[in-house]
């Protein structure tokens, strides 16, 4: 029998959808580890990246840290971390691995996004009387929020597929079946539990990509419409869907260029 | 009146951007600085709003130094306009222009009722308040940067290069409306450009500045004119060569001025109350 069909039988077997131990349950805990890690690590992030964006201090060092902490392997940093914090402590070991892992996209895509605007928009802010936190709030905030949900988005991709190993320590979530299943070398809960993981990836990433886009400030998207379409020479295709990146054109165009 | 005394500004990287500099722009008159690129223009006019703060000297505002008040105070104080517009590119017109108002506490509607208001000053229509300055002109752009700065209805207005991006119809038509709003709102204006005609246009005084700020020579236009004070100043206002050598031509009907090219530029009349 096709190993994919017996996956997506396992994963429509009404069993599932009992119980304690059911997939939606376990599809819970997958999310809930993923969305508490990049919550925290958002939460440290962030500011920091802001602090760094902002002032423009200690950007080499947080480039050079952020890389480092990429170049980490997952596994052995939960591992690392069970041992040095203790057997006992395995949720808390398990949390900060997945926050290290994010922080480092987040932290980049915080501070990028302050570093992207033009320096000639704070200047002018600032020339006019804005306090340090007022540019911070009214323009590097909005004007680098896109870049920002981008590297949250890259977190949340990297934790939601690294909580997956959450099971080897004994934590649940979704790699519990793939664990489970290798060991009892039943490969139909391990591949649909795999379907149900890359599933969860695909909708994170979706649902930001939309957030994103969404999130494009009315100003800049709108500015990039007509730069698109002041330039005839442009294949129509694209003048007609500009950049995958702004969707929210067409609403806006009838009432900016009456 | 602003007073600039023994001014020097030295960078961190060692340049020396404005070597003591020491000069009075007077209350209510359009003053420009012009010299080349590098001059040392900018970094002056920064120093009036403590984008820069002098390396030593004193700039005052009306005998307070500007070093006793606080920067973003001063600065709301203070219209700005800069050669890019400046703009908050995420800001509607009507909220680009509401900016400094509102950060000082001025309610919402009042400040954008105004600021509908100076865009009738500044000669554009009020259907551009909703839009984003990316929807607008250069031109455009330019005349929001101004009624920005004109928002918090300041004594003083810094214009840095403010027509330098536009194209040369354009700037003149701005040109021309900057003469009508000196004449109408009787600020203190400091602009500063490059382009010896504009300065000679806009100015009551033209200050012509050397690398390093170095005053080569400060008078009316006409003074400028008339006496060069060096062959650097002479040069600089081309009043050796163009349009401003002007030379004498008895013809049949009576004397024409005629420039380096060789063209008719006008004739000689006698006038009462030439400047
Ligand atoms: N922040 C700065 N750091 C170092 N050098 C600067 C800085 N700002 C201006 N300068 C230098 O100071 C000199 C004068 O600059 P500026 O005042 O901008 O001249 P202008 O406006 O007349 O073109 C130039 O040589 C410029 O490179
Ligand atoms: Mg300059």
């Amino acid at each position: 029998m096709n190993l994919f069909l017996d996956a997506i039988a396992w994963l429509v077997a009404p069993e599932q959808y009992a119980g304690a131990d059911s997939l939606p349950a376990r599809i819970g805990e997958h999310l809930f580890f993923t969305f508490v890690s990049v919550l925290v690590a958002a939460l440290i992030a962030i500011p920091l990246g802001y602090l760094i964006g902002h002032t423009g201090t200690g950007r080499s060092l947080a480039i050079g840290l952020a890389g480092a902490a990429r170049a980490l392997p997952s596994f052995g940093l939960i591992l690392l971390l069970v041992l040095v914090i203790g057997v006992t402590q395995r949720p808390l070991a398990a949390f900060t691995a997945f926050v290290l892992l994010a922080i480092p996209s987040i932290l980049a895509g915080a501070y990028s996004g302050l570093e992207a605007i033009d320096r000639r928009v704070i200047d002018a802010a600032r020339a006019v009387g804005m306090t340090e936190w007022q540019i911070l709030w009214k323009v590097e905030v909005p004007l680098g929020l896109p870049l920002l949900v981008g590297g949250i988005r890259s977190a949340a991709l990297q934790v939601v597929a690294t909580v997956t190993l959450a099971a080897y320590i004994g934590l649940g979530g979704v790699g519990l079946y793939i664990i489970r299943g290798l060991a009892l070398r039943e490969f139909a809960p391990m591949l649909g539990a795999a379907i149900v993981i890359v599933a969860l990836a695909l909708a994170i990433d979706g649902a930001f990509a939309g957030l994103q886009r969404l999130l494009v400030p009315r100003g800049v998207a709108a500015g990039r419409t007509t730069i698109d379409r002041a330039r005839p020479s442009r294949p129509r295709t694209a003048a007609v869907s500009p950049a995958p990146s702004v969707p929210t054109i067409t609403k806006r165009e009838n009432n900016v260029h009456s | 009146m602003i007073e600039f005394r023994s001014v020097s500004k030295q960078f961190p990287d060692g340049t020396v951007a404005v070597h003591d500099f020491s000069h009075v722009l007077p209350t209510g008159k359009a003053t420009v600085l012009v010299g080349s690129s590098g001059s040392g223009k900018t970094t002056l006019l920064r120093m009036i709003n403590r984008m820069v703060d002098p390396s030593s000297g004193t700039v005052a505002i009306d005998d307070e130094d500007v070093q006793a008040v606080e920067p973003v105070t001063l600065r709301r104080r203070i219209g700005y306009v800069m050669q890019n517009s400046g703009l908050m590119p995420h800001f509607k017109v009507v909220d680009n222009i509401a900016t400094v108002p509102m950060l000082s506490g001025v309610p919402k509607k009042a400040a954008r009722d105004r600021a509908l208001e100076l865009l009738d000053t500044v000669g554009l229509s009020r259907e551009l308040a909703d839009r984003y300055p990316s929807q607008l002109s250069g031109g455009q752009q330019q005349r929001v940067g101004v009624a920005r700065g004109l928002a918090a209805d300041p004594n003083i207005l810094l214009m840095d290069e403010p027509f330098g991006a536009v194209d040369p119809i354009v700037r003149s038509e701005l040109q021309q409306e900057t003469l009508r709003l000196q004449r109408d709102l009787d600020k203190t204006v400091v602009f500063v450009t490059h382009d010896i005609d504009e300065a000679f246009l806009l100015g009551d005084q033209v200050v012509i500045l050397e690398k390093g700020a170095r005053i080569a020579q400060i008078g009316t236009p006409a003074e400028i004119l008339a006496n060069p004070a060096s062959d650097f100043v002479a040069s600089f206002v081309g009043a050796d060569r163009g349009k401003r050598a002007l030379s004498i031509v008895e013809t049949a009907n009576g004397r024409v001025l005629i420039d380096a090219e060789g063209r008719a530029a006008g004739v000689l009349v006698d006038r009462a109350d030439a400047p």
